[in-house]
């Protein structure tokens, strides 16, 4: 059994598998675009440089927390806060990445301590939503294909939108606030359609964040809701069929 | 604090919980019910992150997010592109705004 794995691994190169997922990553490159160029857009707009922009989608690398890092700076808000909303909004990436890492026993500490910058809300859900197509043994570079294409996107995206963010015109970078929400709604919604146990356990979720957002900050709000929104799963989801 | 220190260190904090569990969770192997909880993560983070937020895209105008929404979830419900479901509550957005 042991061997037929090996065996299967080695049938394509790692070139190849970076390959395959960049490909599988394609949703989410396309997706991330116009939620970059509203990231670099809005951060031009707020004040910031376009070195700042783009550093910021470089080393953060976060979405949700970037555009409320520019909410905080706009109402001016001083650092420690930040990045102590940064550090709150973000926590749930822990969870996350204890969920990814348990299927990649097998990948070297080294790799994955790089797949782990590529953890975001998307590339996660559609990296677990591929799971099925990865197998048992996927190879460490087909995440990085899909986390560093999305990555790609991001930082790009970034920089076009830092460098056009002064001739859009202030009605229209109003309305890309929704381009992050927009994302997250395409990638639930078909899952849901997929598998409408999902919508339980999203609607759950949503409905706990609204209320703990009501006594809590918004970052405290989202990671408490998704703790205790994910434990809808432990009796709604059907057992592990492997 | 300058804003280059200040996204250094919101780099370091978000890059920390990311990084964590490929240290501590070595050989670990979860029951049942832990898996289940896992693998609803995703779903229970997508809710979660949409709702309340999605109701401050304007401030004080919930109602363009909501409609918003409602067409972003209509075009992916329908196999829309993810492109086109973006760019389609932008452009919803910018029409309510307007009118």
């Amino acid at each position: 059994m042991r061997e037929q794995q090996l065996e299967a691994a080695n049938t394509s190169t790692y070139a190849e598998d970076y390959w395959e997922g960049l490909k599988m990553a394609v949703p989410v490159i396309l997706g991330y675009l116009p939620i970059a160029i509203s990231f670099g857009v809005l951060a031009v707009q707020t004040g910031i440089s376009f070195f700042h922009a783009v550093l910021m989608s470089l080393t953060v690398y976060a979405g949700a927390s970037q555009f409320m890092a520019l909410n905080m700076l706009v109402i001016g808000t001083v650092g420690l806060e930040i990045v102590l909303a940064t550090f709150i909004l973000n926590l749930r990436h822990f969870v996350m990445s204890i969920s990814l890492f348990s299927h990649l026993q097998h990948v070297p500490k080294r790799w994955k301590a790089l797949i782990a910058q590529g953890i975001t809300d998307e590339s996660f859900a559609l990296a677990s939503l591929k799971r099925k197509e990865l197998g048992t043994y996927p190879s460490a570079a087909i995440y990085l294909g899909i986390f560093s294409g999305a990555f790609g996107m991001w930082v790009i995206g970034t920089a076009i939108g830092a460098l056009i963010g002064n001739v859009v015109p202030v009605a229209l970078s109003d309305s890309m606030g929704i381009a992050l929400y927009a994302l997250f709604i395409g990638l639930l919604v078909p899952a849901v359609r997929a598998y409408w146990k999902i919508g339980i356990i999203a609607a759950g979720s949503a409905g706990l964040s609204w209320i703990f957002s009501i006594y809590l900050s918004e970052g405290w709000a989202i990671v408490l809701a998704t703790v205790f929104g994910s434990l809808i799963g432990v009796w709604v989801l059907e057992g592990d069929e492997e | 604090m300058t804003l280059t220190l200040i996204i250094i260190a919101m780099a370091i904090v978000t890059y920390l919980p990311r990084m964590l569990p490929v240290f501590i969770m070595d050989r670990l192997h979860f029951p049942g019910w832990v898996s289940k909880w896992l693998k609803a993560i995703p779903y229970a983070a997508l809710g979660a992150l949409i709702v309340p937020g999605i109701f401050t895209v304007e401030p004080g105008a919930p109602v363009v997010g909501v409609i918003g929404g409602l067409v972003a979830a209509v075009i992916a419900y329908f196999r829309g592109h993810i492109m086109i479901v973006i760019v389609a509550a932008i452009v919803t957005a910018f029409l309510i705004q307007r009118f």
